[in-house]
């Protein structure tokens, strides 16, 4: 069995989890209209306060740093322990038409980040688009659970970049308001940046892992699948090896990136799963998209939803604008929380779901 | 639930050439990868044309998954798929980086964005073969044996994928180079370290 030992994370709303929490139970949020990137202005959800660059890093890798420090302070390097990053872009920002730095390779990000907090094992990165945050808690609880490593510190960061900006843009997916999840008026993604960490680790914690799975569209590459196929089998996969049926899911922290197909798909999968009824958030309106961050992200919040039992409404939602009828939370309320689903989709027609469970 | 697993198909692409379960499937003259890889798709008699609107990574992964998947038949597919590279999408990133560097040449594309993603070949291959399984992609500075050989008896152990296609795809310009084989229960090479090393080594058992 894999648990959840510890987790932090530096957001827009607040430099560690504490203030980023505190923000969001106030219903803030970090999206701002921000100008250059290469674009007249736009919604983005950017880290705005002063960073204090690590010599030898950049800014990403010290936002990493700074998400994962407080708990290698907590929890300090024993036994077997792992250093996994999950990125989408890594210092994508450094690279240059003519001239590709060292620092441009995810590689360098992890072997940095492995030197510094005395790591000895070889790092391992996940970049599996928008899943990736997700998908290295699916992939350290089953290394974990295979005896291969006792602990694996995941640190998860992606920035808002000319790079990404331009491509969101070129696809029309960029959001001209603060993004709007499963809303009818959705227009699309808010880019965020953020790091986040967890410690995972075979050691009994408060929150277990009970089910995973990571299940491809087979559709298409850029466009999620019309049926969910991915997500509902990912979610399956996940129900099954949890033994527990879909009812017994007391929360959904789902992806809803607000762009129309996205929301649509999920809404499509989650009615094929019969989840209608239970409450659903996305945390893009509070954070924007954080790429490769997300994941990990919205599941440091659900945890923190689960500890406080209290649910997290979906920030730019007003009304239902998907296809099929599905509980999305539009007001903070209190809510025992025994288990809840983690959710993400990407671009690849990847998917990725996993199952927590509180232990009393 | 079997201990024992297998390296059933495998296959090799660098340096100008294919080496498919020991043989040599196509050598080419041609140094740019390009080139090679639209004389390779029509020596192999693929008939995909998809293939051509793939970036050289996603081009890469495809021919040798092809290669290892060529005779696979079952309705549902439970093959997942792991790979590997050390330089993620770069060879694309760049390629994109270049379309957005001149501000009086601006012409970021969306068809080439999609590929700035080391993962999108993993679509590329569920979408050709209909594997609608796990997949993930990682990135570690070199060929990592151990890893690939503990993760791909995890998914199986675990009951989560009834074969792995696994894959090693590196590609920066025209400086390339795949081994994607398939793990099974069946087979005649034993899935060890020493073989999988020996393999990607010499593109032969």
């Amino acid at each position: 069995m894999s648990y959840i030992l510890d987790y932090n994370c530096v957001t827009p709303l607040g430099n560690d989890l504490t203030s980023t929490v505190l923000a969001v139970e106030k219903g803030e949020s970090g999206i701002r209209i921000q100008e250059g990137y290469g674009q007249a202005s736009f919604y983005a959800s950017v880290i705005l306060y002063p960073v204090a660059v690590l010599l030898g890093f950049t800014r990403l890798e010290t936002l990493m740093a700074q998400a994962l420090y407080s708990i290698i302070k907590r929890n300090p390097l024993q036994g077997k322990s792992l250093l996994m990053i999950s990125t989408t872009k890594g210092n994508i920002g450094v690279l240059d038409s003519d001239f590709v730095p060292e620092n441009a390779y995810l590689g360098s990000t992890a072997g940095k980040l492995n030197r510094h907090f005395g790591f000895s094992e070889e790092p391992i990165v996940v970049s599996n688009a928008c899943v990736s945050g997700i998908l290295a808690i699916s992939v350290a609880k089953r290394l974990i659970d295979a005896g291969v490593y006792d602990y694996v510190y995941i640190v998860a960061g992606d920035e808002v970049t000319e790079f990404v900006v331009s491509g969101f843009t070129s696809f029309q997916a960029v959001s001209l308001v603060p993004c709007k999840p499963y809303d009818a008026q959705r227009a699309g993604v808010t880019l965020g940046e953020a790091a986040a960490a967890v410690l995972v680790s075979k050691e009994k914690g408060h929150i277990k892992i009970v089910g995973d799975g990571s299940i491809n569209d087979a559709n298409h590459i850029s466009g999620p699948s019309r049926t969910g196929e991915g997500l509902v089998r990912s979610v399956q996969s996940a129900l099954k090896e949890a033994r527990i049926p879909a009812d017994s899911i007391d929360f959904i922290s789902a992806h809803g990136t607000a762009t129309p197909f996205n929301d649509e798909m999920e809404a499509i999968a989650f009615d094929r799963l019969g989840m209608n009824a239970v409450a659903l958030n996305s945390l893009k309106g509070y954070f924007g998209h954080t790429l490769g961050a997300s994941g990990l992200l919205e599941s440091i919040l659900s945890f923190e939803s689960m500890k406080r039992g209290v649910l997290y409404p979906t920030l730019g939602f007003e009304n239902l604008g998907v296809s099929k009828d599905i509980n999305v939370i539009r007001r903070k309320e209190k809510k025992d929380i025994k288990r809840f689903l983690k959710t993400a989709s990407g671009f690849g027609g990847a998917n990725t779901a996993v199952i927590f469970e509180r232990v009393d | 639930m079997k201990e024992q697993f297998y390296i059933k198909h495998y296959c090799t692409i660098r340096n100008r050439q294919i080496l498919v379960n020991d043989r040599e499937v196509f050598t080419s003259e041609d140094a740019v990868f390009l080139d090679f890889s639209k004389a390779a798709y029509r020596h192999i008699g693929l008939s995909y044309p998809k293939f051509f609107k793939m970036d050289n990574l996603s081009k890469l992964a495809f021919l040798a998954a092809d290669l290892v998947l060529k005779d696979y038949k079952s309705e549902e597919n439970e093959v997942a798929l792991v790979f590997a590279n050390a330089s993620s999408s770069l060879d694309t990133d760049i390629n994109y980086q270049k379309s957005i560097s001149n501000k009086a040449e601006y012409y970021p594309s969306p068809a080439v964005f999609v590929y700035t993603l080391p993962n999108i070949c993993l679509g590329e291959i569920s979408i050709k073969h209909k594997l609608y399984s796990e997949n993930s992609f990682f990135v570690f500075e070199s060929f990592n044996p151990s890893f690939f050989k503990g993760y791909a008896e995890i998914l199986m152990k675990t009951g989560k994928a009834k074969e792995v296609l696994c894959g090693w795809v590196e590609l920066i310009g025209n400086t390339y180079e795949a081994f994607v084989y398939l793990v099974s229960e069946q087979g005649q090479t034993l899935h060890t370290e020493e073989n999988i090393k020996k393999i990607y080594r010499n593109g032969r058992t």
